[in-house]
């Protein structure tokens, strides 16, 4: 589905550099030992700016939950309506949660619970890849 | 000196505080409404800010006090959650020759400022004491309620107005129209999300770990509807007079699935306000007061881009714990619960965590198929909330003052009304208020 290109910033150009490298990384607080994600300017534990670092992950993860979108306000994707939208927890903290539209699942098929691989999508505008999802075994 | 948010000293968002200290030493007295819209027509006398000022006045009128005796005004500034005044639109003419005007040239037409108000309102001679509490009218009533307990002001007025203009909500703003996405977006919309997503989601959790189903929130929300049809104040009752039945609620078109158009409630226009003061001041006022016996926030602190459903009911349970802690009263106390309902399906995560009668986790959707209404032993937001009145977030809690003074028209609940407990507006930020008929 063509996404919007996310644009990044100063705070999370990290994070959308190593999508380009198909790498999934995500904020810690090396302090608490703590993810976070979307990524902030400081530790949302301690509050510290010090101690953030970026780390990679797995790319593993599982479904937490889901719906289905019928209304979306985001014009580049209402053509593809209805579509899955997912929410991912990743394998190293299930508190940590990415979206996901699942591809090559079914629309409202979506398997709560599945084991989901991280994969890379490029988005038409800038052709900034963004992580996206799909269930694996 | 310009008005400022008000201190998180203000709020109890924190468990083992004990009763609080002015409990039932806050009453709330006047209640004033403007008219609703759905849209504004760009005409002076329908604007946020006029509609404002009415709200106020009826507010004063109603607790018979003259003006110069108020001597504070808390309120929000935000008057919408997605409804921009579009770029290079100018202000009609009319608008900036009947009102002054502050820095801000939206104030009174998008945003609403106690400097604005002030200016336009001259009758209120002696305020002394402003503070916004920021976002809804929850916030600026336990600020409020805070503000008297404190003495920092003893006839204080509490504001909320809601713009809303032409075009649909969120859609196309933002940079919804775009082919690239910067700030929060990136980590939501990104995907396609509306407003209803998060908690579509949280939804079906919910449904999945209780064994429940959408089909269960039907009673609900027709009760809703109901109770919004018996609110003169509110929209559909002067607007679109439509009943809702299970049939059409069964019936209405997805969303965000689980989320269907009737679990999202309608933007509209709207301003409300409220007389607080001491029982002292109350005694030589026109409305019967209504005592507060606590207010209580939640400031969860999400881990990732939105809340869980273990987040909204770990929320929920603390809120309830506080609610009662704070008021001295027990979940057998209540006469009524006013939750925040917009969106429908997180009503029960509010109704849960207060454990409105004897409900417990995973049960609220079984309780809908009870008799939840006025007439019932146990009445779910008799006030109809958004759902039942338009997106205001106050319905419920002028139906509660309303409820207790015993004056809320055909919503009277038929159980006698003694202490009820409105607020919201998410499950994990929000701002709750308990009120009672009586100090004891």
């Amino acid at each position: 589905m063509p996404k919007q290109s996310p644009v990044p910033d100063d705070l999370d150009k990290p994070f959308w550099d190593a999508a380009n490298e198909e790498r999934l990384v995500v904020q810690n607080c090396r302090a608490c030992n703590r993810l976070q994600h979307p990524p902030q300017s400081t530790c949302s534990e301690c509050n510290s700016a010090d101690n953030l670092e970026w780390q990679e992950m797995s790319g593993r993860g599982r479904i937490y939950s889901y719906g289905v979108m019928y209304d979306c306000p985001v014009i580049t994707l209402a053509v593809d309506q209805p579509f899955n939208i997912a929410v991912v927890e990743l394998e190293e903290d299930p508190g940590i949660k990415m979206l996901s539209h699942l591809p090559g699942t079914p629309v409202d098929q979506v398997p709560v619970g599945a084991s989901v691989q991280v994969e890379f999508e490029s988005t038409p505008a800038t052709g900034q890849k963004v992580p996206e999802w799909r269930v694996v075994g | 000196m310009p008005t400022e948010n008000a201190p998180a000293s203000m709020y109890r968002s924190t468990e083992g505080l004990g009763v609080w200290e002015h409990r039932a030493k806050v009453v709330a007295v006047g209640i004033g409404h403007s008219p609703t819209a759905r849209r504004w027509d760009e005409t002076t006398d329908t604007s946020l800010g006029a509609w404002s000022i009415l709200a106020l006045r009826k507010a004063i009128e109603d607790a018979g006090v003259s003006p110069d005796q108020v001597d504070g005004l808390v309120m929000a500034q935000e008057t919408s959650t997605g409804s921009p005044w579009p770029a290079g639109q100018p202000i009609p003419e009319d608008f900036l020759k009947t009102y002054q005007s502050t820095d801000n040239p939206l104030d009174g037409i998008a945003r609403l400022s106690s400097e604005w108000i002030l200016k336009n309102m001259p009758e209120l001679t002696n305020v002394k004491y402003t503070q916004y509490g920021p976002g809804c009218m929850s916030n600026a009533l336990v600020v409020a309620a805070q503000a008297v307990g404190e003495g920092l002001t003893d006839v204080c007025l509490v504001l909320k107005g809601w713009h809303n203009f032409g075009g649909r909500y969120y859609v196309g703003q933002q940079g919804r129209d775009e082919n690239t996405a910067e700030g929060a977006a990136k980590w939501s919309s990104l995907w396609g999300t509306v407003a209803c997503y998060t908690t579509a989601m949280q939804f079906e959790a919910y449904c999945r770990k209780y064994g429940k189903n959408h089909d269960m929130m039907a009673p609900f929300v027709v009760n809703e509807k109901r109770n919004g049809l018996l609110f003169p104040e509110g929209f559909w009752a002067q607007h679109r007079p439509e009943t809702l039945t299970v049939e059409d609620y069964l019936a209405a078109r997805w969303i965000a699935k689980p989320a269907n158009l009737f679990d999202n409630d309608i933007p509209i226009m709207a301003s409300g306000a409220y007389l607080f003061t001491t029982p002292e001041r109350a005694k030589d006022m026109k409305q019967k007061p209504v005592y507060i016996l606590n207010h209580a926030s939640d400031r969860t602190r999400l881990r990732s881009f939105g809340p869980t459903l273990e987040e909204a009911e770990a929320a929920t349970d603390s809120t309830g714990r506080k609610i009662y802690e704070g008021a001295g009263i027990n979940p057998s106390d209540l006469s009524f619960e006013n939750m925040y309902d917009g969106f429908t399906l997180f009503h029960q995560f509010h109704l849960e965590g207060i454990r409105f009668a004897g409900v417990q986790r995973g049960e609220a959707l079984d309780f809908y198929q009870t008799d939840i209404s006025i007439e019932g032993p146990n009445p779910a937001s008799p006030s109809g909330g958004n759902a039942g009145s338009g997106r205001t977030r106050f319905w419920m809690h002028t139906d509660s003052i309303q409820q207790l003074q015993g004056r809320a028209g055909a919503r009277q609940i038929r159980k006698p009304a003694e202490i009820g407990v409105s607020g919201g507006p998410t499950p994990t930020g929000g701002n709750f208020t308990v009120w009672s008929a009586t100090p004891d």
